[in-house]
């Protein structure tokens, strides 16, 4: 008995009674005719289509620079990476690796500042970073219209200049990645190896950073500012590092995410990514100043678990479009569940 | 007679999560007599005058043992407010007024004058005009009362700090019913002149029939306006009896010191540090800006190979000189550490040349408390000197060795005997004294030429006490490293000292040997006498 509990404690109840919940719908959707192995293609395209950009929540948290709402700063570098791959018409593993390169160029200039900034902020981060996010889409939304983008897929046809809202990759690097080793099982289940192996990696990178004589000085500050000023750290500059880190893997995430997806959203796109991966994190056991690759993992299945099972099952099961619901009430739910435990 | 007896302190005691603050408290107050409460920091004199004001921390840290009588009756208050209304002052050392009202309107709050209008007399009492000329003149009899002259308009934000201080002190005669004023060292802020304004006027009230209990680290003016003086050590009352005829140095040895002299283990190292040949530490003229204990002008040198002790009161600045030399809050003047000038204000440099600090705010500034002992105790040399690294791609990778950084851990769990379940046990989950174990060994992990210790036996209790400081000796005999001890406890520093400096208002006023009388050293806290150094101390 005191070991259930010992684990109800670790675990925590939010997780229990989502897993829970997950685990009924894989049970019952069967009953209303919904393949078992669709459902978990669609949970496992999911998880590796969304793990990086949960992932890139861990570095901030780390350094004490609260949940990364300003997400959308990472995502637009990443948007820029790929419209200019597709800009220099580069198909395949050719394009996605420009795209990365760019979007990694363009993300570590803008963790700059946006780390500048934070650090102007402190103790106010999570808020500021909201207004920054926000902001800095409509920033792009003019920006996207006014820059001289000239491949015929990416404009917008009737005109010839500024992005299109949704620009296809198909003929250029879609599902690269998503491909590479890919296992198929059933034949509604086709496991996306490459996804994994490049989460793996990217996990690998972030953990290995954490071991390193800077990465410790990072978690030293978000764990205790006042402390690691005492070991002569220059915490302005460990913060910056882990907000450049965050930004960089934001916008390798949303590269992820689109070689899977098909897609580059552009404009508006980028705000229907930061409360997801927020929750999500939350949802896997992080806190607002601690949080792990574990707490990543557990997160994302969970909450894109949530995401993909509840369409499929609950509307199949009532006929009511309930699924945008429950996805709020989550994620929304998650984040002023994990804010009210900030203290402690 | 036993009518008279405004307040009665019975066997009180108190402890705050096992650390006894207060055992066996008793003493009483007869109506209009002024008593002196005197003892060290942390002597006890806050817990009990917050015991007998109800404040809440008590009550949350699990009240308090044996009774308290006021007024006959014996008291229990849940919160200041029932102390308030059954007729208890206080003046705290921080002041409590609202600086944007005028002093009438600070003196008169929630009691102010007020008539009746339409409205008040449809909807109650809360909602009557404010009868300012009423206030005015109220407010004005009770400053009249202390016999200063301040005029009743004027802003507390535009106040001198001493006239701040008898608004203070007027609110709370103000109220009619008063019978117990508690005056936590309302001279501390005064110039002399204001002060004795201020104990003139505590005698009037006294006369009036208000008892008074008179905090005061000022012991002539515990003397000159006392008729009972009580000492507190260690939470324990030592001396309760009338001030008729006790002289200043005699309670300044009751405060600090002990039956002394027998269980007394003085420093055995005496030979080649007993003059200035070999200076590791000289500072000149240091200025340090860290709120609440302001270093104005401090010079002194530090002999190497010495444990040399920083003693004072709280807030007069002797915290600020470690902090400021470490580069922890804005700071100026001159340091000649090594033969070589340290920039100050830099951190990292103060680290690298050599120095090491454990500071006195151990959960604040001196541990990551979530995360494992053995990081803890590894992360200042690591950032620092690139121990416990390994390095690859020449050095673009700096690998933390984790297997040395617990061996490293384990090596000071043993020496210091730190009670942990093991090296991975989170710092948070300690006792105060292997925390504050944990951070010696941090310093230690640094090998530093000189190390400055800044209050190591704060919050711990006397076992652990015992064990920081043998272990703070055992490394300076062992490896010759010098030590800047400082602390609010003389006791201590007199044990494992060779040198002491006394701080008081942002300067050193003398140096002494650790040998020299208790009685010398309650005179320099005090600042009544600013003595010269002894002979063999020259500066």
């Amino acid at each position: 008995m005191n070991k259930i509990n010992q684990f109800i404690k670790n675990f925590g109840w939010p997780r229990i009674i989502i897993s829970i919940f997950l685990i009924s719908l894989f049970i019952i959707g069967p009953f209303f005719g919904i393949p078992t192995d669709m459902s978990l293609n669609d949970v496992f395209v999911r998880f590796g289509m969304n793990s990086i950009l949960v992932l890139s929540m861990v570095p901030m948290i780390q350094s004490g620079c609260g949940l990364n709402f300003g997400i959308p700063v990472g995502l637009v570098a990443g948007l820029i990476g790929a419209v200019m791959s597709l800009e220099f018409k580069l198909t395949g593993s050719a394009g996605i690796f420009t795209a990365f390169l760019i979007a990694i160029i363009i993300a570590a200039v803008f963790g700059y500042f946006y780390g500048k900034l934070l650090n102007r902020v402190k103790g106010d981060e999570m808020i500021i970073a909201t207004y920054v996010g926000f902001s800095f889409i409509f920033f792009m939304n003019m920006m996207w219209i006014v820059l001289p983008f000239k491949n015929p897929s990416s404009v917008q046809g009737f005109k010839g200049t500024g992005l299109r809202v949704t620009i296809s990759v198909q003929e250029y690097w879609y599902h690269v990645i998503s491909d590479f080793l890919k296992i198929k099982i059933t034949e509604h289940f086709i496991f996306p190896t490459g996804m994994f192996i490049f989460f793996a990696l990217m996990s690998l990178i972030v953990w290995a950073f954490f071991r390193t004589k800077t990465g410790t000085a990072v978690t030293a500050v978000g764990s205790n500012a006042e402390y690691a000023r005492a070991a002569g750290i220059d915490v302005d500059k460990m913060r910056i590092i882990s907000v450049i880190f965050s930004t960089i893997l934001a916008a390798i995430g949303i590269i992820v995410y689109q070689q899977s997806f098909g897609f580059i959203q552009t404009f508006n796109a980028p705000l229907s990514f930061v409360f997801p991966s927020v929750a999500a994190v939350l949802l896997g056991g992080a806190s607002v100043n601690k949080a792990s690759i574990g707490n990543v993992i557990i997160g994302t299945i969970l909450f894109q678990g949530i995401l993909t099972m509840t369409p499929s099952v609950i509307n199949s099961a009532i006929s009511i479009d309930v699924s945008e619901v429950i996805r709020i009430i989550v994620s929304n739910g998650m984040i002023v569940y994990a804010l009210t435990r900030k203290g402690r | 007679m036993e009518g008279n007896i405004i307040l009665k302190f019975e066997n009180v005691g108190k402890q705050f999560d096992g650390n006894r603050v207060l055992k066996d408290v008793s003493f009483t107050l007869k109506k209009g007599e002024i008593l002196g409460l005197v003892g060290e920091n942390g002597a006890g004199k806050s817990t009990l005058m917050n015991i007998l004001f109800g404040i809440n921390v008590i009550q949350e840290t699990g009240g308090y043992e044996g009774n308290v009588y006021f007024d006959g009756k014996k008291v229990v208050f849940k919160s200041p407010f029932e102390a308030l209304n059954s007729g208890i002052g206080m003046v705290h050392q921080e002041f409590s007024l609202i600086p944007g009202f005028t002093a009438a309107e600070n003196i008169l709050l929630n009691t102010e004058k007020t008539k009746p209008n339409i409205i008040s007399k449809i909807f109650g009492k809360r909602l009557e005009t404010i009868d300012e000329k009423e206030m005015r003149k109220s407010a004005q009899k009770g400053i009249e009362t202390l016999g200063v002259d301040i005029d009743s308009d004027t802003l507390i934000s535009e106040m001198p700090v001493g006239h701040k201080q008898f608004v203070e002190i007027a609110r709370e005669i103000d109220r009619e019913k008063v019978k117990l004023l508690i005056l936590d060292e309302p001279t501390a802020v005064l110039t002399e002149s204001e002060a004795e304004i201020l104990l003139k006027a505590i005698r009037n009230l006294a006369n009036s029939g208000v008892g008074i209990i008179f905090i005061s680290h000022r012991l002539n003016e515990i003397i000159s306006v006392c008729d009972k003086l009580v000492v507190l050590r260690d939470g324990a009352v030592v001396v309760e009896r009338s001030v008729g005829g006790v002289e200043i140095k005699q309670i300044a040895e009751w405060m600090v010191g002990r039956s002394v002299e027998g269980e007394k283990n003085f420093h055995s190292k005496i030979q080649d540090i007993s003059n200035d040949k070999d200076i590791i530490l000289d500072v000149k003229n240091l200025w340090v800006d860290m709120p609440g204990e302001i270093v104005r002008d401090v010079s002194f040198k530090v002999r190497r190979g010495e444990i040399f002790g920083i003693g004072g009161l709280t807030g007069q600045g002797k915290l600020g000189i470690p902090n400021g030399i470490m580069g922890l809050f804005p700071s100026g003047g001159e340091i000649i550490f090594n033969d070589k000038n340290l920039p100050l204000n830099n951190t990292y440099n103060s680290l690298k040349s050599g120095l090491a600090f454990v500071s006195e705010d151990r959960r604040g500034v001196g541990l990551l408390l979530d995360e494992p002992i053995d990081m803890n105790i590894a992360f200042n040399a690591m950032q620092v000197h690139d121990k416990f690294v390994k390095k690859f791609l020449g050095g673009f990778i700096k690998w933390c060795d984790n297997r040395a950084i617990r061996e490293c851990a384990k090596k000071y769990i043993k020496e210091l005997d730190i009670k942990c379940t093991s090296a991975k046990q989170k710092a948070r989950q300690l006792s105060g004294g292997n925390q504050q174990k944990v951070c010696l060994a941090k310093a230690f992990a640094l090998e530093p030429t000189l190390l400055f210790v800044s209050e190591p036996t704060r919050g711990i209790d006397v076992g652990a006490k015992k064990l920081v400081l043998d272990a703070l000796r055992g490394y300076n005999e062992k490896n010759n490293t010098t030590i800047v001890m400082i602390s609010s406890e003389l006791e201590e520093l007199r044990a494992i000292c060779n040198r002491i400096a006394i701080v008081s208002e942002g300067e050193i006023v003398g140096i002494l040997s650790a040998k020299a009388p208790i009685a010398d050293f309650g005179l320099l806290m005090s600042g009544i006498d600013k003595l010269e150094e002894e002979g063999e101390d020259n500066e």
